[in-house]
């Protein structure tokens, strides 16, 4: 028999979405529970580990959690959600390094943040390529990156922080590509200035010390090497190819917000992000989601949509100082989509023989352009793998402009002893 | 300093540092095959994040554990495609 946990507000996810969500729904009295996947609270943005304490504003909002009485199960993911008989809560199934448990609420709040969207390209499979995020992640749980030289090619504000954390590492950057033309990123630059404090103002500082150049117009085309990349070929808007050694290469294309248990539950989703009312309620009764996958818009508005949808939940009202900053904070949002929108070079980077699905080995020529995600399933394998699509979903979107296929449970690989624990 | 610990990757003893993942250390440790993809390719860690699967290793008789979403615990048994 499965444990059954009771709480009114269960929030998934504890990124600063969900730390804020959890913090004030437990400070409006309601019975709060919040679980997340990885180790440690903090998300990405403020993952920390033993060797690499979180910043200092998240270390607040971390003992603003934990004041605040909700129940933080760290290494717990949701692998099922469905209606309890009489529809009225529903029941949570979530998987943990020591068994399942089911957790039954009232209301539930998605913060389920987001990933790196990857664009296959000749080598991208090679060991030691990597994403943006994804070597910030690894360096912050201990990878040590001291004397690699590093390429980091890609897009978005990510770029620059990344460089100046692994050079900070001892790690030399020898070329941070940004493949959006110069005068988009510095107007979204430019206006920063005027809004409060982020990581890629503090990082643009920084990077001027680093003397590392940053290209724009610039892209990867192919990592080279046999058992691991020893070399990337970049090319520019001016048709200039070079190829330049290196043992580590960070290639990712901005953020896609993590829509699987949304789309599960049943969220209405448009234009790819989760549709929320004023209060971040979703199409779904008693479902409200905050963060990115709403619309990327980093940790600010993460926290202030987290704090109205903890809320929410915990229904009680909120003032109009959180939807005033909310409204400024998305009007940014939108600023960093247009500065950092992909070129169309970029899709067409993989070859026949480039593999587009890591899981399954499935080849670009073998997806024919006039099917669906589900045909690719099915003739392919293709998105059947252990990452159930995360990734070659991603890519196909932009490559074949295919929609992704309905999600079904388990939304993520999950033992026998959990599946038949339901 | 922090503190250090033992695991045992592929039969080998390697020193980790306590509150590093599993994929940290096999990376600093030079692994490159983490595990195989079908067609026999070696892949190692690429979102670091829990996302993408490429980093799956055996942790404690465990198949399919995502290294950089467990961290190292002393004595550790670890193994990698250069095992199976």
């Amino acid at each position: 028999m499965t444990a059954t946990i009771e709480c009114d507000v269960l929030v998934v996810g504890a990124g600063p979405a969900g730390i804020a969500a959890a913090a004030a729904a437990a400070a409006c009295g309601a019975n709060t529970v919040v679980v997340d996947d990885a180790p440690a609270a903090g998300g990405q943005i403020w993952r920390s580990s033993a060797n690499y304490p979180p910043p200092r504003r998240a270390r607040r909002w971390l003992r603003r959690l934990e004041a605040s009485g909700a129940s933080l199960e760290s290494g717990a993911g949701v692998v099922d959600v469905e209606r309890t008989e009489g529809d009225d809560r529903l029941a949570v199934h979530v998987e943990r390094a020591h068994g399942a448990v089911r957790i039954d609420t009232r209301s539930l709040v998605l913060a389920t943040g987001a990933r790196e969207r990857f664009l296959p390209f000749p080598g991208w499979t090679l060991p030691n390529v990597i994403g943006v995020g994804g070597a910030q992640a690894l360096r912050k749980s201990g990878m040590n990156v001291r004397g690699k030289r590093v390429v980091i090619a890609g897009s978005g504000p990510l770029l620059l922080p990344v460089a100046a954390s692994l050079a900070h590492g001892g790690a030399r950057v020898l070329v941070v590509a940004e493949q959006a033309p110069a005068r988009r990123v510095r107007r979204f630059a430019a206006g920063l200035w005027r809004r409060p404090a982020t990581a890629f103002q503090a990082a643009t500082l920084r990077a001027g010390f680093l003397r590392t150049p940053y290209f724009f117009d610039t892209w990867v085309t192919s990592a080279r090497g046999e058992d691991r990349v020893t070399g990337v070929e970049l090319a520019d808007s001016s048709g200039r190819r070079r190829v330049i050694e290196c043992d580590m290469l960070c290639a990712a294309f901005g953020l896609v917000p993590n829509l699987e248990l949304p789309r599960l539950v049943g969220c209405a989703v448009r234009d790819g992000v989760v549709h929320v009312d004023d209060r971040q309620a979703t199409s779904v009764a008693g479902v409200y989601c905050a963060g990115e996958p709403t619309g990327i818009g980093g940790v600010d508005l993460a926290l202030v949509e987290g704090e109205i949808a903890g809320r929410a939940a915990a229904r009680t009202p909120t003032g109009g100082r959180l939807t005033r900053a909310r409204t400024a904070l998305r009007r940014g949002a939108a600023s960093l989509d247009a500065a950092f929108a992909l070129r169309p070079e970029l899709f067409s980077l993989a070859r026949d023989d480039t593999i587009v699905c890591r899981c399954e080995d499935v080849r670009l020529g073998q997806l024919d352009p006039r099917w669906t995600t589900r045909q690719a399933k099915l003739y392919t394998r293709a998105g059947m793998g252990a990452c159930q699509g995360r990734l070659c979903g991603a890519a196909l979107e932009c490559l074949r402009a295919w929609p992704p296929d309905t999600v079904r449970p388990p939304i993520r690989p999950a033992r026998l002893a959990t599946l038949l624990s339901e | 300093m922090s503190e250090r610990l033992w695991i045992v990757v592929d039969g080998e003893r390697v020193e980790a540092a306590r509150g590093a993942t599993v994929a940290a250390v096999l990376l600093d440790a030079g692994v490159t095959a983490f595990r195989r993809s079908p067609t026999g390719a070696a892949r190692a860690p690429l979102c670091g994040m829990g996302v993408c699967f490429e980093c799956r290793v055996t942790i404690d008789g465990e198949a399919h554990q995502r290294a950089c979403m467990r961290l190292v615990e002393p004595e550790m048994q670890i193994l990698t495609s250069a095992a199976t």
